[in-house]
């Protein structure tokens, strides 16, 4: 297990999380969200609750269906929540109207898993793109963009478009976008679930590596357990629309208390077998 | 060959191409916003109205729907008033960025659509507003299909050019009509196919030029 590096705020008080929004980035209170189909009606969401420290990399894991996707995309509202709230960094997102709402995304990043670059604009302009949004001027862009995709590893790569870059690469450049206008938290949508495990696992480390030297707050969905493992330091398993259990990921693998958190525990370790006895009989 | 057949073709193809860019230019000013709010205004899309939208699909349809011919005699009086007279190759333009523009803009539609959705959401999660979304996002990403469209267009375009000049507007169709048809001047008749064959090959092979070169640059090598 590699160790946190997040200041843990009031370690050794009896109760972190009672001591009001201060520390916490996000406070997410009630949640609730269904999707109206002509066909069926879907408890996307059902009253999810969760806090995230300023400064932590907080993982929310689940199988396909269970609601990752439409909870963290509440977080900057590309989807409409029906009830409940969400206050990032102090500000309440829920109560916002469209201009705030646009004022607020700024300073919330998001990375996805089809990594939606602009295909008609080079890396440097994709980077640059929340910035022309802010309205910044051509210097000032010039200079961030730089900074950023040095931030990132692909200084040389400033002038490809994304057609001829990597999986990898391509997330790194949906990062620098996302990181542009300099965000107090990221979003990550299954960033990694579209890449193979070497390149996985640059990506996580560079996510990492922006944690600690940004003091960035990650928020991160995924159905992986390696990737919870691999750098989150507290986590939420989501099922059927609900927390089922919440804590340290550390918690998580030694005294998992849902019966969806025994599954991913379970079915990581049977991959695990597997793997290691296809690899002997020489495959 | 008669040596009137140089002087006519070349008024005739002077007149047909004035009329094709001008009203190629109109029907772009019609039929881009009207491309761009129907997809806009889809459900789900950064300027839902479903009612927009379905109010403007409506008056396309009926609009498209017209058979050309008729449409160009019912909206002659208009070219008298927006262009001050309802003669010749000037008046025609109204009827033909009119009868147009609802094709160009159905073709604008389709091209806008491709672009995937995940990409209007990462300009929307970084806090674009929906005009920054269109002209940075949508107009850009979907640039050379909205090009091969424009090119189907100025060829539809063509065609009713020489249907507008049937009656009256003048250009290679009003000259087939007038010498090649009612005279019996072969030579008239073939020349204006053949110089109409030429434009439209040059007008595909000129948009898909073009449309390759923003591909080809934007998935080079190296
Ligand atoms: N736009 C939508 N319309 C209707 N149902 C949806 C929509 N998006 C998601 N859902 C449904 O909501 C549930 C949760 O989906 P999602 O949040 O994408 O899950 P996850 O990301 O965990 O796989 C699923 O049952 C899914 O089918
Ligand atoms: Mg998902």
């Amino acid at each position: 297990m590699l160790k946190a590096g997040v200041r843990k705020p009031d370690e050794g008080t009896a109760e972190p999380f009672e001591k009001g929004t201060t520390w916490n980035m996000i406070t997410v209170t009630g949640l609730s969200k269904a999707y109206i189909t002509p066909y069926a009606r879907v408890q996307a969401l059902k009253n999810v609750s969760l806090k995230v420290e300023t400064g932590d990399i907080f993982g929310v894991i689940g199988f396909s269906g269970a609601g990752k996707s439409t909870l963290i995309r509440c977080f900057n509202r590309l989807e409409e929540p029906d009830e409940g709230t969400i206050v990032i960094a102090g500000n309440n997102v829920t109560s916002m109207n469209q201009n705030q709402l646009r004022l607020a995304r700024r300073k919330i990043g998001m990375i996805f898993q089809q990594f939606n670059l602009f295909d008609s604009r080079t890396v440097f302009q994709n980077v640059s793109f929340p910035l022309e949004v802010a309205g910044y001027s051509r210097n000032k862009i010039r200079q961030r963009v730089g900074e950023i995709i040095e931030l990132v590893g692909l200084t040389e790569k400033a002038k490809a478009y994304p057609s001829q870059l990597s999986g990898g690469q391509k997330q790194r450049v949906g990062i620098a976008r996302a990181l542009a206008n300099d965000p107090d938290v990221l979003l990550s949508d299954e960033a990694t679930s579209a890449l193979d495990p070497q390149t996985t696992y640059s990506i996580l480390e560079l996510l990492q590596d922006l944690n600690r030297k940004l003091n960035l707050t990650i928020v991160l969905i995924t159905h992986e357990l390696d990737v919870l493992k691999y750098i989150c330091n507290n986590m939420a398993v989501l099922e059927r629309g609900e927390i089922v259990e919440r804590g340290t990921v550390k918690k998580l693998f030694l005294n998992p208390e849902s019966d969806t958190a025994r599954r991913f525990i379970g079915i990581t370790e049977s991959f695990h077998n597997h793997t290691v006895y296809r690899e002997g009989e020489g495959i | 060959m008669n040596s009137d057949l140089l002087p006519l073709l070349l008024q005739g193809t002077g007149e047909t191409l004035y009329m094709i860019l001008l009203a190629t230019v109109a029907s772009l000013v019609i039929g881009l916003p009207l491309g761009v709010i129907l997809v806009v205004t889809e459900k789900g899309h950064i300027m839902e109205s479903s009612q927009l939208n379905k109010v403007l699909g409506t008056i396309i349809n009926i609009v498209r729907s017209f058979p050309q011919i008729i449409l160009i005699v019912v909206l002659l009086p208009l070219a008298r008033l927006i262009v001050g007279t309802s003669l010749g190759s000037t008046a025609a333009i109204v009827p033909l960025a009119i009868g147009s523009a609802p094709f160009l803009a159905r073709v604008i539609e389709s091209s806008l659509k491709e672009v995937e959705n995940g990409k209007v959401e990462a300009a929307q999660a970084v806090g674009a507003r929906p005009i920054e979304v269109i002209g940075k996002v949508l107009i850009p990403e979907a640039l050379p299909s909205l090009i091969r469209g424009t090119t189907l267009a100025i060829i539809a375009i063509t065609g009713f050019t020489a249907i507008a000049g049937a009656i009256g507007a003048g250009g290679l169709g009003s000259l087939a009509i007038r010498f090649g048809y009612m005279r019996y001047r072969d030579d008239v008749m073939y020349s204006t196919v053949i110089i109409l064959i030429v434009m439209i090959q040059g007008v595909q092979l000129g948009g898909e030029l073009l449309a390759k070169r923003i591909d080809k640059r934007r998935h080079k090598l190296g």
